[in-house]
């Protein structure tokens, strides 16, 4: 399931694949290039970080996926597939079949998936019978089912609740129970534990990565904050101004990064080492998409750039799957 | 909490309480009428917390939301009044304080928020919100406002060039950037910041974090740093106090908190963090939430989710003791049965 050769290389199997999706929105200043050329090969059950700073088009690669972008947006180019379902092809109910059926997506905000007005046991069951042909009674054991996996306690009495009385960590961990209701394959998580406290972080996370185990639920995580995936995914893909920058498994990325930005967002978490110095900043600001400079996106603000930058950087990819976009990478030229 | 001398301590307070009282509300006394039992509630958002502050220390706070750390803050920088306790400044009791005293506390106490964005005048240029509060308080004379305001932007990495833009067209580093020099511009010597860096990216939170690294070091700032993630709270701390429904719980150096957590609720807290390390980690997460302040427990306010609870635990309320030099933990534990 970890990114391993083999893994790879099965990639027939993969159950999520992508290629050179490209989602641009013309604005008023412009042509906004969110996401411009994105892969991602996502293996069943395997869980993937997509880490990056803000702007640089996570979300936009999530909502893609989804169906879920509207104009001035729109999916310029690429194939996605799942489970061998060319997505691109989908008409508006084929998008509804599958969104919250077979992928389901977690949002930062969890008013975003909960109805204010509506009890949470009326949307549990309602999400469940617009996918599945079940009953009341089965969809409510299904809902209770799927709150105690989320280690909401005393499921009947939340069931009977409206969102309003429920803390943020408790809606969230609803949010997160509706998404399970129809077993999906895959699950699209944005940030969707950057707003709650530490504790209740911990849990859901422990929560998610127990579920995508036992069930094999594949996941893709987005944060901007690599210490939450460092103990959650196989496998991370850093962002940049719209691309991926590099991708390896967690312990690549974590111990060995080869892209200068991904060695520069290690090194600005502050933890305990860094106490009583200076944390390392990544000079400069996220270039603004509209007009990004020619060659390397990264280059105004890295430290390793060479003549050769001025060129857009290939994606180098390593027979085991590590790939980086990167002229002068760290630990070693390219092969 | 007596760990140092008074003389030290730039900012001190004792039993500071807050409660929220929720009236009944018309509804309310018209179900009265008909014989139904509302009541006031009332919520103890701050319980009675001591510290001291020493003259250019940071002191992390930790806790889970709903904790009470915002309202400490509050209090702390006079925007909330308090239900009990005492605050002191500079050794003076603040129902002592002279005017010139008070004026100093007021000052000198400056606080930084969260969400950069909800704390800024959206229709004022950032060379009036940086400096009004200075020229209000006679710091700067009018005519010197605008090369003071460009002076503090630069210190805290912002162009002075863009003194006459609005809030809203600087990204929400920068923004924070702005609260941070508008908090400076009065020469406060205490700057507290509630959760400044949650709403920021890993990258943009170390500017922010260098900054006030840079800031305390050039004009000798105190700061009470609230924040929910531990990593920051121990990259930047001296003292950490651990609060737990409206209560300290333990107080202790960084190190000594880190490395050696007294408290069973720390330990939990700790075992939380999120570490960059591509290790499997098996740990227990903290099972269920905060209690409503509504209801606290009887007791510990932290049996019901304490994995060592004792019988005692359940009527008795530990009080905070003193666990080795500079140290302080409310827990059973620490004392025979
Ligand atoms: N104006 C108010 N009226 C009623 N209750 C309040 C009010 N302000 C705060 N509270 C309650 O007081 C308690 C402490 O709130 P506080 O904002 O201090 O928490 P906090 O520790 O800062 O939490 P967070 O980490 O979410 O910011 C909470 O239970 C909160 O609901
Ligand atoms: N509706 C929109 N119109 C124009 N630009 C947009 C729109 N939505 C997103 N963008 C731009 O697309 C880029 C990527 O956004 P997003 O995927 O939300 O970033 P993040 O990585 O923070 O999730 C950003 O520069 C954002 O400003
Ligand atoms: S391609 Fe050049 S500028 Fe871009 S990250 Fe690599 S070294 Fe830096
Ligand atoms: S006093 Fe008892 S319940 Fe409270 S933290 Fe200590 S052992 Fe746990
Ligand atoms: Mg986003
Ligand atoms: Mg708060």
């Amino acid at each position: 399931m970890i990114g391993t050769n083999s893994a790879r290389a099965q990639a027939a199997e993969n159950l999520l694949s992508i290629k050179g999706l490209k989602t641009h929105f013309a604005t008023r200043a412009g042509v906004v290039k969110a996401v411009d050329g994105v892969d991602i090969e996502l293996a069943k059950g395997e869980i993937l970080g997509l880490v990056g700073e803000s702007g640089s088009g996570k979300s936009i690669t999530g909502f893609s996926i989804l169906g879920l972008i509207d104009p001035p947006g729109r999916v310029v180019s690429g194939s996605m597939t799942y489970n061998g379902k060319d997505l691109t092809a989908l008409n508006e109910e084929g998008w509804r079949q599958l969104r919250g059926g077979d992928i389901a997506m977690i949002f930062q905000d969890p008013s975003m998936t909960l109805n204010p007005v509506l009890r949470i046991d009326a949307q549990m069951i309602e999400a469940m019978q617009a996918h599945a042909n079940v009953n009341r009674a089965q969809a409510y054991a299904r809902a209770r089912e799927v709150l105690v996996m989320v280690g909401i306690p005393s499921p009947d009495e939340r069931l009977r609740s409206y969102p309003h009385e429920l803390s943020g960590g408790m809606r969230q961990r609803i949010a997160i129970a509706i998404a399970l209701m129809n077993k999906p394959g895959l699950i699209i998580a944005d940030e969707p534990t950057t707003a709650l406290d530490v504790s209740i972080q911990g849990q859901i996370i422990h929560e998610m990565k127990k579920l995508c185990r036992q069930v094999g639920t594949a996941l893709i995580w987005v944060t901007h904050d690599l210490a939450v995936v460092a103990g959650l995914a196989d496998r991370i893909a850093v962002m940049y101004a719209g691309r991926i920058v590099e991708l390896g498994t967690t312990e690549e990325i974590i111990e060995n990064p080869r892209h200068p930005y991904t060695k520069g967002l290690i090194d600005s978490v502050p933890s305990r080492s860094t106490r009583g110095s200076r944390l390392h900043q990544i000079p400069g600001m996220t270039p603004s998409l509209l007009n990004l400079p020619q060659g390397c996106a990264f280059r105004e603000r890295c430290a390793y750039a060479v003549a050769a930058c001025g060129d857009e950087p290939l994606n180098t990819i390593e027979p085991d799957g590590r790939a980086y976009r990167c002229w002068n990478p760290l630990g070693g030229p390219r092969p | 909490m007596t760990t140092q001398s008074t003389s030290e301590a730039i900012l001190e307070f004792q039993g500071l309480a807050k409660s929220f009282v929720t009236p009944i509300g018309v509804i309310g006394h018209i179900a009265n009428l008909f014989g139904a039992r509302v009541k006031k509630t009332e919520i103890k958002a701050v319980a009675g917390v001591d510290l001291q502050v020493r003259r250019g220390e940071v002191v992390g706070i930790v806790g889970e939301s709903g904790c009470g750390k915002s309202t400490v803050a509050r209090m702390l920088a006079g925007i909330a009044s308090l239900s009990a306790g005492e605050i002191s400044y500079q050794g003076v009791r603040v129902p002592d304080m002279t005017r010139e005293q008070r004026r100093a506390f007021d000052l000198g106490v400056q606080m930084i928020f969260q969400d950069p964005f909800a704390s800024l005048n959206p229709r004022m240029r950032v060379v009036d919100i940086i400096g009004e509060p200075a020229v209000v308080h006679g710091i700067v004379k009018s005519s010197e406002k605008r090369d003071y305001v460009t002076g503090l932007m630069e210190k805290v990495g912002l162009s002075g060039a863009y003194a006459d833009r609005y809030p809203h067209q600087f990204s929400g580093g920068q923004r924070q950037r702005i609260g941070i020099a508008r908090a400076l511009a009065v020469k406060p010597s205490v700057l507290i910041c509630d959760e400044a860096v949650a709403a920021l990216d890993v990258s943009i939170q170390a500017q922010v974090l260098n900054l006030f690294m840079d800031l305390r070091e050039e004009f000798d700032l105190t700061y009470l740093f609230i924040s929910h993630n531990l990593g920051v709270v121990e990259h930047i701390s001296d003292r950490v106090v651990i609060m737990y429904l409206g209560k300290a719980v333990e107080v202790a150096s960084t190190e000594d908190l880190f490395d050696n957590p007294n408290h069973p609720y720390t330990r939990l807290l700790l075992e939380q963090l999120p570490l960059l390390e591509a290790r499997e980690r098996d740990y227990q997460p903290i099972v269920g939430e905060l209690p409503s302040p509504l209801k606290p427990p009887s007791g510990c306010p932290f049996h019901p989710r304490c994995p060592h609870v004792m019988d005692r635990c359940k009527s008795h309320m530990p009080q905070l003791l003193p666990v080795g030099p500079g140290r302080v933990s409310a827990c059973h534990l620490n004392t025979p049965a």
